[in-house]
């Protein structure tokens, strides 16, 4: 079964200067978005409408939140693209991913909370959209900013805020912080500092999932691997290793890039001699598609298909998601070189607004229950809050913890023999 | 004799060389040759095939049968997607094995060199070592990389580090370093079975020797424990410690020294991580002088860890300066004779052993 994802439609499409035009092979594609200085806003949602695509049937209302009510008027009955449900669903994540790092920078100030951290505000709609779509197997492998993908995850608030302050209460202990997220459980596989790090990572997870289909014959085995990362990280090579090996070995991986234009205070134009991210794809043999990333409907119909091609054996996809974060790279971050008026842009898009909108005029729920979600996660932030302070500190035993999985780490097992003279230690034997 | 001695050796690099000595003192007398290489090779497949999430990765391992041979026949045996041939990417297939060993598969990263193994060593440090502390115990690695490690012949700068001191100072990692046939076969097979991440250093020049087995080494379930030196030879005057190609040179030199009536232990010490304090404690207290011997650096090098450990817990029983013999402080020259000052020689480990013993010899400075 062909998807609309096939290689050759996305790569060629030179970047249109006049913004109100628009694109050639996209039919679809039915308004056109206000104008920007910036790259990001003026590019057109690239999804091809060939008619094997079975999103084509509702590649209209896939549009820019705040103008399916323009559209709205004009059609008589439009297929809305999410239930009720859902919304509330997709709007309580968000809400809990931006009230959890508001809270986090409360804290931070105010000395609970040291270190590194970095914030997801104005992101949400991309963790939101995506992670929302996994079942509990999948994993997520993020970078340093991963709290509200382990919280999208299913890491308890309650978790993460114990680990930001460093308590033995934390998901791993007050021994990971802010930028080492794990969980088994959620299997949020990082966290992890070095940009880049994350991607081969992510791919050997997704190499595992194909390799218990195969090899070990776990016929059920689907399970897809979600990479996070940033601009910045699209100019490394292990970036580009991974996208390679990814599509030669057709692994069930979607790369998700979050395009916010800055890592730190580099530019993406200024660090990217090609600043499309999305074509990188089709140069090792992978559809690349770029997605409003601040539009959690849009992103969310983006993520079905990718996540879906991944499940069904077809192979990697690459999704730029142009997004923006509304505070500074790190709270340590002065934030100074941006322009103001990109901000400003910016949070006028911001995706729990936009959300919020939707919801109330398509009549999928009222002022009233969505402020009762907010109230209700304004509630578990506190009592994350709580918990954690009242939380232990590690005790002094817990330094020399879990260097190794091998509890005297020197090859001896738990019973305090060495390993290899157990006899049950090959569990099967082969002859030479 | 000397010349000569050390002539034939260099010369028979990769030709089977017969510790005739060791062969008698160290194995039991039912006795099989095998080579290094055999015994990996026999190691690799027999770990994979008694589990199946083992798997094989790195540049070379399938139809090329293996950069140096040594995972020869393993891709017909089991396939391609066992033994996978990787593009030239070594940060980014060791991040996979990463990837793949933290959902419990068991993968065996095989670096042409370790040399090339700085280009993935962010992997191998950051994202296997730290792991399982950084979750709190909840991301266990069971990775191993293996290659070879240390000079070969005539290779150059570039491809003849040792990286033993860089690894062994990482908390997270276990490393070992094998030098016969029969740590070999045992150390690999501790080290996959192992559910930490091992990285495992071998000697290009060892692969074509051949040592004695005896058949308790040869059966499938045979492994050795990790941490845990080897005294290859025992002795009364003086200790010599080394791994790898060092211990053959270590345990020729301790035959020299004996005609000199100085009787020296080696000690193997196979495991650089975790180290083996207790018996090479035990072996100073024992006999109060020690030599170190390694092929790596000098500077911040495994011989000047163990020379801490000794100083600090045996200090008493020391009757000379430690004596600390490592390669030249200097990238490998590519000269034959030049390369052959910039490695230990038998004659240094002997002139080293003479003078802890005497302490009448001036110092001369290691070549």
């Amino acid at each position: 079964m062909a998807t609309a994802f096939s290689t050759a439609k996305f790569s060629t499409q030179p970047f249109p200067l006049n913004p109100t035009s628009t694109t050639s092979h996209d039919s679809s594609i039915v308004f056109a978005r206000p104008t920007s200085q910036f790259l990001g806003s003026t590019r057109k949602f690239r999804l091809t409408s060939s008619s094997k695509f079975n999103l084509s049937r509702r590649s209209k209302t896939v549009v820019a939140v705040s103008d399916v009510v323009k559209q709205k008027k004009s059609k008589s009955s439009p297929s809305l693209l999410i239930t009720k449900e859902e919304g509330l669903d997709l709007y309580e994540d968000m809400v809990l991913g931006r009230a959890f790092e508001d809270m986090c920078a409360q804290m931070y100030y105010r000395g609970k909370m040291f270190g590194f951290v970095h914030l997801y505000n104005g992101q949400e709609a991309v963790s939101t959209g995506f992670i929302k779509l996994l079942k509990q197997q999948d994993s997520v492998v993020s970078t340093y900013r991963d709290h509200v993908h382990a919280l999208s995850k299913g890491v308890p608030a309650r978790a993460v805020m114990s680990e930001l302050f460093g308590k033995t209460t934390g998901c791993c202990r007050g021994q990971g912080g802010s930028m080492h997220m794990f969980s088994r459980e959620h299997n949020l596989l990082g966290g992890f500092a070095f940009i880049g790090e994350g991607i081969p990572v992510a791919t050997g997870a997704a190499f595992t999932s194909k390799y218990k289909r195969e090899v070990l014959k776990e016929a059920d085995c689907d399970h897809v691997t979600l990479a996070f990362f940033g601009d910045g990280t699209c100019n490394n090579g292990q970036f580009f290793e991974c996208l390679n090996m990814a599509a030669l070995w057709k692994l069930p991986i979607v790369f998700v890039v979050e395009n916010n234009l800055w890592a730190i205070g580099m530019s993406h134009l200024r660090a990217t001699s090609d600043p499309h991210i999305y074509k990188k794809g089709p140069a090792f043999g992978m559809p690349g598609i770029h997605v409003d990333g601040m539009d959690v409907l849009k992103v969310r119909e983006v993520a079905k298909e990718a996540i879906g091609r991944a499940r069904r054996g077809e192979g990697p996809t690459l999704v730029e998601c142009e997004t923006y974060r509304f505070r500074g790279h790190s709270l340590a971050d002065p934030d100074e070189l941006r322009d103001p008026a990109e901000k400003a842009r910016y949070a006028a898009r911001d995706p729990i607004t936009a959300l919020k909108k939707y919801l109330i005029e398509n009549s999928l729920a009222s002022e009233a229950e969505l402020k009762t979600i907010e109230k209700k996660i304004d509630e578990v932030v506190e009592d994350a809050v709580e918990f954690a302070d009242e939380s232990p500190v590690p005790s002094r035993s817990q330094l020399l913890e879990n260097v190794f999985a091998d509890p005297k780490g020197f090859g001896i097992g738990p019973d305090g023999r060495y390993r290899c003279e157990d006899p049950k230690f090959t569990e099967g034997t082969a002859h030479v | 004799m000397l010349a000569t001695a050390s002539q034939r050796i260099l010369g028979q690099s990769f030709q089977n060389i017969r510790p005739a000595v060791s062969v008698l003192r160290s194995y039991s007398s039912a006795a099989k040759q095998i080579t290094v290489r055999d015994a990996l090779n026999s190691a690799l497949d027999e770990e994979m095939s008694a589990d199946p999430k083992v798997f094989l990765m790195g540049e070379e391992v399938g139809e090329y049968q293996g950069a140096y041979k040594i995972t020869k026949g393993l891709l017909e045996k089991y396939g391609p997607e066992r033994v996978l041939d990787t593009p030239i990417t070594e940060a980014g297939f060791t991040g996979i094995g990463v990837g793949a060993a933290y959902y419990g598969l068991k993968p065996v990263v095989e670096f042409m060199t370790f040399n090339f193994s700085m280009q993935a060593i962010d992997h191998i440090i950051n994202s296997a070592a730290k792991s399982n502390y950084m979750s709190a115990g909840q991301i266990s690695v069971p990775i191993v990389f293996r290659g070879p490690n240390g000079a070969a012949a005539g290779v150059g700068a570039q491809h003849s580090q040792c990286y033993a001191s860089w690894y062994a100072s990482c908390p997270g990692l276990k490393v070992l370093s094998p030098y016969n046939s029969e740590d070999a076969r045992g150390l690999l097979k501790a080290a996959i079975r192992d559910p930490d991440p091992v990285v495992f250093l071998e000697n290009e020049l060892l692969y074509g020797e051949s040592f004695s087995v005896s058949d308790e080494v040869l059966d499938s379930s045979f492994c050795l424990p990790i941490g845990k030196a080897k005294i290859e030879r025992e002795g009364k005057d003086v200790t010599i410690t080394a791994f790898s190609k060092m211990v053959g040179y270590a345990l020729k030199a301790a035959e020299m020294l004996e005609k000199d009536g100085i009787y020296a232990e080696v000690i193997n010490l196979r495991s650089i991580r975790p180290l083996d304090r207790s018996t090479i404690n035990a072996s100073v207290r024992k006999t109060n002088r020690l030599i170190t011997v390694e092929e790596g650096f000098p500077q911040h090098g495994v011989g000047a860890e163990i020379c801490a450990s000794v100083v600090e817990e045996s200090f008493a029983y020391l009757d000379a300066p430690v004596e600390r013999i490592a390669g030249a402080d200097v990238p490998m020259p590519y000269a034959a004779n030049l390369e052959r000052l910039a490695v230990p020689q038998i004659e240094d480990i002997v002139r080293a052993a003479k003078r802890a013993c005497y302490r009448s010899v001036p110092l001369a400075a290691t070549a």
